[in-house]
């Protein structure tokens, strides 16, 4: 995992709620054995024309949110199945902040476990950024140290992370690694264990 | 000592690290793996060349990618290889299957209690959001991501933020008709897809203890879809006795002192929830979505909604947006909603009792003309005792396809799809656009409803049809 203490990047907008992981990644698309690749099939249904032709009305195929790795959405983010291949589709795709009103406990999960920073955010900032986020040029950095979320046009909003979560983040650290430390505490634990 | 909830007495007992305000590392007794979110957690110990802790408290099934007809040519290449890497990954690492020749084979929220794995205090996961079915027998079930079940492969623990409690308290009595599926849509629409989320729900009151196993696991099942970690049921004797003889369940004396250890897992007397919802069950009807989440629902009496009956601006496009995709008008009544296909399978349908019920519809009747009908039993065995009892035969007669188990058109990644603007009556789960195949158009309802939305080729109110003499 890359270690993510700050982002700087171009914000794209989804202006939508309830963004199921059935949109996020169809399911036609799960049967890959391996973790990359993903990104080509993100929102396919919204990304492309029942003729495999590019839809332009798509938010994120508009020319302002090309090369954009911070993505802003409305409520219930994630929402739906427990599929991983979600997280790895948004970072395949270029993707390294999701930001949104709420997210689905499953998959704000899945986006740690990745390396992809969920910040949630109170709704009207998030109007505000999916109003900012039309302009070709509109930048956020993310501090996750700090915990705070910034523009350069004086924008400023702190979000909530755990602490845990915070610190496997800014080291990149593998979640096994760390747990695997405590193999002794788990074997003593078996011994008394019934299920 | 202090009231306690089910869900405290089983956090407690499972807490191998315990620190305040950080994630606990939670033991885990039983890992159920299926092939789609497996193959890259079993690759990930590869490269790091680690074991599976603990291969006896995992158990392995295949029903997402299964065809549930000529189930042994699996046409799908990419499909055919994400079982044969299951299948592989199974042998090298040393974990029990049920392939597509055990008789144990099935969708694995089914197979889980079936076979007796899935016990009351039990901490249960599968990379599968609806591991909450599990949760009927008074087990904390959850589903996880793919890095997490590498997690739970390698060290049979999660780290886990302790979730908050909710009860959801069904009171009174249900009406003729009126199934699980109705209760727990109803519920999901009053309170909308995130009022679980953060939150494990007990289910409680006079309707949920009059419910049999079957009808429990239906309601625990869509728990995920009101946006909750789990969803639970305190164990009762129905529990006991539904689990007494089967496979994976202790025998004779080691059984009694199972439920008396299992009975001490009820939520104590006042004990206390971060948050309690009351529902009037004797107020419930039959109820039929008419959008692309399970909380755009409405009693079959009713009509579609106009966004303009929603409050917000966000609610009023969710509902405008839903109904372009279904291409329904509001103020259609439901009852004239004609529909093309009907699926009664998927984990939260697909039990015996789901089946019976279907048929006590169907029997003596015909699928309506035009309509594509199809039964897909929830696991192998379910098909054989329906099949014993002459159900497939009542299917069959009336028209209806018999297939053998797995998923099927539930998510569709297998040949079974709904063709793209065609409507489905369906007793899955999830109604969200494209779920059932490219612009399939999916309403969740009960199995009865859907049995007799096959007969009328629309939805009709079973509760009118059982009263009328079968002609
Ligand atoms: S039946 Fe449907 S909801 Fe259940 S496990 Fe299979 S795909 Fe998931």
């Amino acid at each position: 995992m890359e270690p993510i203490p700050v982002h700087k990047g171009k914000v794209a907008g989804l202006n939508r709620v309830n963004v199921d992981t059935d949109q996020i990644i169809p399911k036609q698309f799960l049967k890959r054995v391996e973790r990359t690749g993903f990104g080509q099939f993100l929102f396919y249904d919204w990304r492309f024309k029942d003729d495999g032709s590019v839809n332009e009305e798509f938010e994120l195929n508009r020319p302002e949110n090309q090369g954009a790795s911070i993505l802003v959405a409305g409520d219930n983010f994630g929402c739906g199945s427990s599929r991983e291949h979600a997280p790895w589709a948004l970072q395949d795709y270029g993707f390294k902040v999701i930001v949104a009103s709420s997210f689905a406990d499953i998959f704000y999960n899945n986006c740690l476990k990745n390396g992809i920073l969920p910040v949630p955010l109170p709704e009207k900032d998030i109007q505000y950024l999916l109003k900012e986020s039309a302009r070709a040029d509109y930048e956020c950095t993310i501090d996750l140290q700090e915990q705070r979320i910034r523009d350069d046009k004086g924008f400023e909003q702190s979000f909530e992370i755990d602490s845990y979560w915070k610190e496997m983040l800014i080291n990149g650290w593998d979640e096994i690694d760390v747990t695997l430390k405590y193999a002794d505490k788990i074997t003593d634990f078996e011994r008394n264990h019934t299920a | 000592m202090c009231a306690r909830t089910i869900v405290d007495k089983i956090w407690e007992k499972h807490a191998v690290i315990e620190e305040k305000g950080k994630p606990n590392l939670l033991y885990i007794d039983l890992h159920l793996v299926h092939e789609v979110t497996s193959p890259q957690a079993f690759e990930g110990l590869r490269l790091k060349g680690r074991k599976v802790r603990r291969p006896d408290l995992t158990f392995a099934t295949m029903d997402h990618n299964v065809p549930t007809v000529n189930r042994f040519s699996i046409t799908d290449e990419i499909a055919k290889k994400q079982i044969d890497t299951l299948v592989e990954n199974c042998k090298e690492f040393g974990i029990k299957l049920a392939d597509l020749n055990s008789p144990e084979q099935g969708i694995v929220h089914v197979i889980g209690p079936e076979l007796g794995l899935t016990q009351p205090g039990k901490t249960i996961v599968c990379g599968d959001s609806h591991t909450s079915t599990h949760g009927a027998f008074g087990a904390l079930a959850f589903g996880i991501g793919t890095s997490e079940v590498e997690h739970v492969l390698a060290t049979q623990t999660l780290w886990q933020v302790r979730p908050k409690t909710m009860k959801v308290n069904v009171e009174g009595k249900l009406g003729a008709g009126v199934t699980a599926k109705d209760v727990i849509l109803a519920i999901i629409g009053k309170f909308g897809v995130n009022f679980g989320t953060g939150y494990v729900i007990e289910y409680t009151g006079e309707v949920i203890r009059n419910m049999s196993m079957e009808e429990r696991m239906t309601i625990c099942n869509m728990s995920i879809e009101a946006g909750a970690k789990a969803g639970l049921i305190s164990p009762d004797d129905k529990t006991f006795e539904y689990l007494r003889g089967r496979k994976y369940v202790p025998e004779g004396e080691d059984f009694e002192r199972a439920v008396e250890e299992w009975r001490s897992l009820a939520t104590d007397e006042g004990a206390d929830y971060d948050r309690v919802v009351e529902i009037d069950g004797s107020e419930i009807a039959p109820q039929v979505t008419w959008g692309t989440n399970p909380s755009m629902c409405v009693p079959v009496t009713e009509r579609v909604p106009s966004p303009d009956d929603f409050n917000t601006d966000t609610e009023k496009r969710a509902a405008a947006q839903a109904l372009d995709y279904m291409g329904l008008e509001p103020h259609t009544p439901m009852e004239e909603i004609e529909i093309q296909h009907v699926f009664i399978g998927s984990c939260t349908n697909s039990r015996l009792s789901d089946l019976k019920a279907a048929a006590k519809i169907v029997q003596g009747r015909k699928v309506a003309p035009g309509v594509r009908a199809m039964v897909v039993p929830g696991s192998q065995k379910v098909k054989e005792q329906a099949e014993q009892e002459g159900l497939d035969q009542i299917f069959i007669d009336a028209g209806f396809e018999w297939r053998d188990s797995g998923c099927s058109m539930c998510l569709g990644m297998n040949p079974d799809t709904v063709p793209e603007g065609e409507r489905c009556a369906s007793t899955s789960n999830r109604n969200f656009e494209g779920r059932q195949g490219k612009g399939a158009r999916t309403h969740l309802v009960s199995p009865p409803m859907a049995a007799a939305a096959a007969i009328y080729g629309k939805f009709v109110d079973i509760r009118l049809l059982e009263k009328e003499p079968v002609g």
